[in-house]
């Protein structure tokens, strides 16, 4: 029985350290404690929330960058397409043009060989003419050093011109 | 929670049938140790052991002494003027008594172990089985006046107390000097021992019991679940400065439910004092649901007591017993017996000191749960 009556002086004694205790500790050990605890958990909180914040304006970033290249390659494809069928007109222009051009040329090389052609070949004709008729003094004057044959040839002359 | 529970009712079974199992053993030995006394005579150091364990040790006693266990242990659980140390060395304790004339304090010393009688300013005082008694002018000791005194001493179990709160002081401040040094830091040595636990008390006793309003009854019952706890560790230590039943006394047990059901009824609010005044019941049962509502305030911190109180004694008692079979019977050959059994029970009192401490809160938690519950 005596074992579970509580006696005086260790209930007087308990509560007085025991509140003394709740007291100190209150004031020394749990204000900070639990106040750094909690301080950490929420610099804990806040700096997971931060980084899922990064994590999702990476993603963004990423796929604007993602966006950006994209438009990036497609102007690219656009600009390149583009200057090859500019590269091709000027190509075909310029071969167009080159073929008339050429053509002219030929035209107008033509037309210069013709004269060239003519021009010589009037020459030749005139020389010819010039030559033949030198030929035929240098041959009458051989020939018509003989009575005889001066004689013939009149008279052969004179029968062309009874056919004409 | 429910594995707790659980857990709870198997370690408590299991330290009743122990209880048994050594009550029916002390029994039994009992019988032969009477007759085997007879025959062959008490081994000197047994009976000087016996002597020391029931701190009494003198001339007049040195002669062969029966060996009574429940004597011995009784003594161990039960709070004294004096702190044994070792052998024939006692620490003696300040005795502060409290008369209708005035207080008396002096050293427990001059009662050498009960076997002088001291006289102080306004009485004669004597210590008759660790209770100081008032010694009428006739050398008896007067009843009535030894009912009148109020004994404030420092016991042996106050000073385990105090060493307890020493303890206790030197690590929570230190723990939170390094909160302060180590600002924002992650926890380091002793901070990272006690933080979790802690933060065990905050996140699954704490929160989930009381509610948003936790913040307020943290400081009480971080305080009580430390107390606790750390007077079971120091209780377990079979040396100075631990040893001492402190936690397994119903004096300090009182006073922790006292705490609970003030703290509890302080806070009570509305719906708490509605639910008890005004049960939702028939009028003409109200008579009966008040008279069980009232009994339940009290109900629940007295079943605290009792359990807390229960199982550190019983733990304390089955180690002694364990020991105590080794003088029984008065043979080494038992002793690593009993040094085994003491080995399994003191790990599994190194669970119940942290279970009780955490049950204790835990059902404190409870209770201001209910009381400042919003609801309806």
């Amino acid at each position: 029985m005596e074992l579970v009556t509580p006696s005086i002086g260790l209930v007087f004694w308990t509560s007085v350290a025991f509140i003394c205790l709740l007291i100190i500790l209150r004031k020394f050990a749990w204000k900070p404690i639990l106040g750094a605890i909690h301080e950490r958990e929420q610099s804990i909180d806040e700096a997971l929330n931060k980084a899922e914040l990064a994590k999702q304006e990476m993603a963004r970033l990423t796929s604007q960058n993602q966006d950006l290249m994209q438009q990036a390659r497609a102007e690219r494809d656009e600009i390149l397409k583009e200057a090859k069928t500019l590269k091709d007109s000027i190509l075909n222009e310029a071969k167009k043009q080159a073929q008339t051009e050429g053509a002219k040329l030929i035209e107008k090389a033509k037309i210069e060989i013709e004269n060239q052609k003519k021009a010589a070949l009037a020459e030749v004709k005139g020389q010819v003419s010039s030559l033949s008729l030198e030929i035929a003094e240098r041959v009458l004057r051989t020939q018509l050093d003989d009575k005889t044959k001066q004689e013939a040839l009149v008279a052969n002359l004179l029968k062309d011109v009874e056919l004409n | 929670m429910d594995c707790n529970r659980v857990f709870v009712s198997k370690v408590k079974r299991l330290t009743i049938v122990f209880t048994l199992l050594i009550a029916f053993l002390s029994i039994k030995i009992d019988t032969f140790a009477q007759v085997d006394s007879a025959v062959v005579p008490v081994d000197s150091a047994v009976a000087e052991s016996a002597d020391v364990a029931s701190g009494e040790h003198g001339s007049a006693k040195h002669e062969k002494e029966k060996f009574e266990p429940t004597k011995v242990i009784m003594e161990h659980i039960a709070d004294s003027h004096v702190w044994h140390l070792w052998g024939h060395t006692s620490l003696p304790l300040p005795v502060i008594l409290y008369t209708a004339n005035g207080l008396e304090v002096f050293s427990s010393a001059h009662f050498h172990h009960g076997e002088h009688d001291y006289k102080g300013k306004y009485n004669n005082y004597r210590l008759e089985e660790d209770h100081i008694k008032v010694v009428g002018a006739d050398g008896k000791i007067d009843e009535e006046a030894s009912k009148s005194i109020l004994d404030f001493s420092i016991t042996k179990n106050v000073a385990a107390m105090f060493v307890a709160i020493l303890v206790i002081l030197i690590v929570f401040i230190s723990v939170a000097g390094a909160y302060k040094k180590r600002v924002g830091k992650a926890p380091k040595g002793l901070q990272s021992l006690i933080e979790p636990i802690i933060v065990f008390v905050r996140d699954d006793i704490a929160k989930p019991n009381i509610g948003h309003k936790y913040n307020k009854f943290m400081p009480y019952l971080l305080t009580v679940f430390f107390f606790i706890w750390f007077n079971n560790l120091l209780g377990l230590i079979p040396i100075f400065p631990g040893g001492a039943n402190v936690t397994g006394n119903i004096a300090l047990t009182f006073v922790m439910a006292l705490g609970t059901l003030i703290i509890v009824n302080v806070n009570g609010n509305k719906y708490y004092w509605k639910h008890i005044l005004l049960p939702d019941v028939p009028f003409w049962l109200w008579p009966l649901m008040v008279v069980v509502e009232v009994i339940g305030i009290i109900s629940k911190p007295f079943a605290l007591m009792v359990r807390l109180f229960a199982n550190i004694t019983a733990g304390h008692i089955i180690v002694l017993s364990l020991i105590s079979l080794i003088f029984i019977f008065e043979t080494l050959a038992i002793a690593p017996v009993s040094v085994a059994f003491v080995l399994f029970m003191d790990v599994l009192e190194l669970l119940v000191a942290f279970l009780q401490a955490f049950i204790f809160t835990l059902l404190t938690a409870l209770f201001i749960g209910m009381a400042v519950e919003e609801h309806h």
